[in-house]
């Protein structure tokens, strides 16, 4: 028999084999989604997002949950865009590829993205707030605790080191698709380094600044191990006004349901809504960002 | 006269100019120090915490660093029990044997799991896969990495756990295997995605000369592609390993938080990152226990800060084997 049949029937197995990893992971993602979507989609009503928890957590809503996530993000967002775009900056824009300081930042920025989240939460308790926290304290409130203790501030910035990465690998990939021409035009009309970046190279990398910021936005969303110690709280009576207030997050609010519940059968319905209400979250934004960046591909291979 | 004013006014114009540019560069330069300050500041301040273990004498009435790892004498010479992690008892024990023992088995099951799935689609991806295909299944993967790692702890708490119950019959509804199924869900877009990138970034000539030689597709795949991206497939491996290990929430929620030293898989686990998220909410702070979760952090710390180091180094290497530069 000629070798050319088996080989033939190990392409086509190979081939297969392939073929039904892809299908595996489509399908395991469908099951995940299905199941939540299906378990999940009744408790979705105005009350649900509109309300508090009531009777431990069995009845009533996730308004306080909702409300801390967003505000938590948004903090975050402050604290972390401004800076990740400057460091995406210096690596597409100032940067010598040859020296130390790039090849020390790149590799900063690239173990940065792999510390375990919950080593992120280890460093919020020790430096933000047993260390910058009882610092502030001692210098402008005589030592009174304020700010040394688990807050919305310190859990929005441990949250900002954990996506800065994220942030930065976003811009820096949307400042190189704007074509060289653009800066070399710039610079033909007289303009210097710094008004080329931020009038002309910079506003045409908007989207991908966009882009950064959803993504970390969708990423800090769903991170819970980094806040467990620096500010989510189990339950609160009253919303955070302030930024030395502890608050409520839809993560966290998941694993306490799913973990601590006194009745794991009267919770079930409410986790299973607040785990849609968190997954549609993130996936909303995963979805505008990829929509964003698909866009701004195109847009750079045809050259606009 | 004129011409005079004009010109100072224009050197002075030319100096602000000069000055605004060298303020600017020097900021966007400080914000990247400031990048590489942060991952010094995270070592610093875990490590500092977890200083006390090694050095402080009042933690050394409770707790060694041989402790930690060697065996001990904790149950009867009949029964002897070299490794217990119990810190809350008469008698504190702080073995970190069984932790490590545990997070070694769920991301053994988790890199079992992911590896082949993620490896393999990626082939599928790059070699066999047609263009829509091909757009279709990024997208997909992208979203299964956007799955918070909390929902994917609920989910193997909630129904994973329950339907491996069912098939296998393990004794224990939360066992290595659940949280380590979920975790490989969580590990398979990162080996997917950098084996990908790998893959992809093969130079077409590579497979034009397989086909010249008459090698099929699969062929071609499997025996030239591979083997030529194989540094920056082994990356992914390498930090899909990393991520595992420090991976928390699932291994929280769905691997049944008992410290047992054994090898069996169908036991309830307790991993390293676990630990510190179950137990430093509780601990007296600046007591031997609240030190001992932060020297475990810094060898999770240490651990995956090797492993990313190595997973660069080998994308790094791919990049200049593939473009000549550099050998």
């Amino acid at each position: 028999m000629s070798p050319v049949v088996p080989r033939r029937l190990a392409d086509r197995a190979f081939l297969w084999l392939a073929a039904l990893a892809v299908l595996l992971i489509v399908a395991m993602l469908g099951v995940i989604l299905g199941n939540i979507v299906w378990n999940g989609w009744e408790q979705i009503t105005w009350e649900f997002l509109t309300a508090a928890p009531r009777v431990g957590m069995t009845e009533g809503g996730i308004f306080p949950a909702i409300f801390g996530t967003v505000l938590l993000v948004l903090l975050m967002t402050i604290f972390v865009v401004p800076l990740g775009v400057c460091v995406a900056i210096y690596f597409s824009e100032y940067a010598n590829r040859e020296s130390p300081l790039y090849r020390w930042t790149r590799q900063a920025v690239n173990n940065l993205a792999g510390v375990p989240s919950i080593v992120f939460g280890l460093f919020g308790l020790g430096f933000f707030v047993q260390f910058v926290g009882r610092g502030v304290d001692r210098a402008f409130y005589e030592g009174r605790l304020t700010y040394g203790q688990p807050a919305l501030i310190w859990a929005a910035l441990t949250m900002a080191v954990l996506t800065l990465p994220v942030v930065i690998v976003s811009v820096e990939e949307a400042l190189r698709a704007v074509p060289q021409t653009y800066r070399d035009a710039s610079y033909a009309l007289g303009a210097t380094r710094s008004q080329t970046i931020f009038r002309v190279v910079l506003p045409h990398a908007l989207s991908g600044v966009l882009t950064g910021g959803i993504l970390a936005v969708s990423r800090g969303a769903g991170e819970v191990a980094p806040i467990l110690f620096v500010g989510a709280a189990y339950f609160l009576p009253h919303l955070p006004t302030r930024l030395n207030d502890q608050f409520m997050e839809l993560g966290y609010h998941v694993y306490v349901l799913s973990t601590q519940s006194p009745d794991v059968e009267a919770t079930k319905p409410l986790l299973y809504g607040t785990v849609l209400v968190l997954l549609a979250l993130t996936f909303l934004l995963n979805l505008t960002a990829i929509a964003i960046r698909s866009r701004l591909r195109v847009g750079a291979e045809t050259g606009r | 006269m004129s011409t005079a004013a004009n010109t100072i006014r224009l050197a002075s114009l030319v100096a602000r100019r000069r000055w605004r540019e060298w303020v600017t560069e020097k900021f966007i330069y400080l914000n990247a120090v400031g990048a590489i300050a942060l991952i010094v500041l995270i070592f610093v301040f875990v490590a500092r915490e977890a200083y006390p273990v090694l050095v402080n004498s009042v933690v050394h009435e409770e707790v060694t660093v041989e402790a930690l790892f060697l065996p001990q004498n904790y149950g009867t010479p009949e029964a002897p029990l070299p490794y217990v992690w119990q810190p809350v008892s008469q008698v504190p024990k702080y073995s970190l044997m069984p932790l490590l023992l545990g997070t070694l088995k769920v991301t053994l099951v988790a890199m079992l799991l992911a590896m082949p799935l993620a490896i393999l689609a990626a082939i599928y991806t790059t070699e066999f896969a047609p263009r829509w295909l091909r757009e279709a299944i990024k997208p997909v993967v992208e979203l299964l990495a956007g799955i918070p790692s909390v929902v994917l702890g609920f989910f193997a708490l909630v129904v994973l756990a329950s339907w491996l119950q069912n098939l296998f019959d393990f004794d224990f509804r939360l066992n290595a295997i659940n949280a380590g199924v979920a975790m490989g869900l969580a590990v398979i877009p990162i080996i997917y995605t950098i084996s990908e990138d790998a893959l992809t970034a093969v130079p077409r000539s590579y497979r034009n000369a397989a086909y010249a030689l008459g090698a099929s597709r699969a062929q071609t795949a499997w025996q030239v592609v591979l083997p030529a991206a194989l540094p920056g497939v082994f990356a992914g491996v390498v930090l899909g390993f990393g991520r595992a290990m420090g991976e928390t929430m699932i291994v929280l929620m769905a691997s049944g938080n008992a410290a047992i030293t054994s090898w069996s898989f169908s036991e309830s686990v307790r991993t390293l990152s676990a630990t510190i998220a179950a137990e430093l909410a509780e601990v007296v702070f600046g007591s031997p226990h609240y030190h001992v979760l932060f020297f475990i952090g810094t060898v999770l710390f240490t651990m995956t800060f090797a492993l990313n180091w190595l997973g660069s180094r080998m994308i790094g290497r791919l990049r200049r084997r593939l473009t000549g530069v550099d050998r």
